[in-house]
């Protein structure tokens, strides 16, 4: 069986029923453990004090803020190459989910820059293409909306989305490029020399494994009910059609 | 608890702004999953009716 007939819809719908609680559990699991460990069990960062804590949320959700886009990404080139709806309609349910990301990042971010920079934001590489970036998701979303063909919205969503790509490798590799600013690199990396301690490492790999899982799990569910709404239009068409 | 020191406030701001982002978006997509799905049984029952 051809890998795309998983995309159709009533297929799609069937083969990812199981999936959705097996990512809830896996993403309530995960999250718990990785925020328990990291606020209860880790001790403070030499320079850091105890705010070093909010790593365990700040790295995963800017992590799957990113992430989230690239996968609209593919979603959005297999829609202009292929035409699948449920990959269209996969990048419209990510949206809001990586948008809601972003923000966890940006305001967990400033947070923590108060008391550690001296401000709440800096006009920094990585801080302002990420600011760019949830701007883009904002404008993604409203595209969608006020749109009624559902084909042309997946068109301009999908030209829109390949734009936004650039600030979203821009935001993953800013510190890179610019080599300025305030943000420090990488705090998970395999270079052992950049990457954060192991103490830190491992409560964070399990918390960024725990907001993975529940990007996955909201994905599911939210590209399920688009399905389910993109029937109830054509039923409600059929309908109207038929009282005229 | 741990003790949080000085940054007590920063750090328990950026876990309830957190808790509040997730607990919303969660809540938000399992609202119109819910309303979809019951209007779409109402649309598929009507549809079967009317044959």
């Amino acid at each position: 069986m051809s890998i795309w007939e998983y995309a159709n819809p009533r297929k799609f719908m069937s083969w990812t029923g199981p999936f959705v609680v097996l990512f809830s559990v896996l993403a309530a699991l995960f999250v718990g453990v990785g925020l328990i460990w990291g606020f209860f069990f880790t001790p403070d960062a030499e320079g850091f004090g105890s705010t070093v804590k909010i790593i365990y949320i700040h790295v995963p959700a800017a992590t799957v803020a990113i992430n989230a886009w690239a996968m609209m990404l593919v979603a959005s080139l297999i829609w202009i190459v292929r035409r699948h709806h449920v990959s269209a309609l996969a990048a419209r349910a990510a949206a809001p989910v990586g948008m809601t990301m972003t923000a966890i990042a940006l305001i967990t971010g400033a947070i923590w820059g108060q008391p550690m920079w001296g401000t709440w934001w800096a006009w920094d590489p990585r801080l302002t293409s990420f600011l760019i970036l949830f701007l883009f998701y904002l404008g993604y979303i409203a595209l969608w909306q006020a749109i009624d063909n559902p084909d042309t919205a997946a068109d301009l969503t999908s030209v829109l989305c390949l734009v936004g790509s650039v600030f979203a490798l821009l935001s993953r590799y800013a510190v890179l490029f610019w080599n300025q600013g305030l943000h420090q690199g990488a705090s998970l990396s395999l270079d052992k020399q950049e990457h954060v301690a192991d103490v830190f490492w491992q409560p964070l790999v399990i918390s960024l494994a725990g907001f993975s899982f529940l990007f996955v799990a909201l994905l599911l569910v939210r590209t399920r009910t688009e399905i389910r709404a993109r029937r109830l239009h054509a039923l409600e068409a059929r309908e109207r059609m038929v009282n005229a | 608890m741990p003790d949080l020191g000085k940054y007590a406030t920063d750090i328990l701001a950026a876990y309830a702004a957190t808790a509040l982002l997730v607990a919303g978006i969660v809540g938000l997509t399992w609202r119109r999953s819910r309303r979809v799905r019951a209007a779409l049984e109402r649309a598929e029952t009507r549809a079967g009716h009317n044959g």
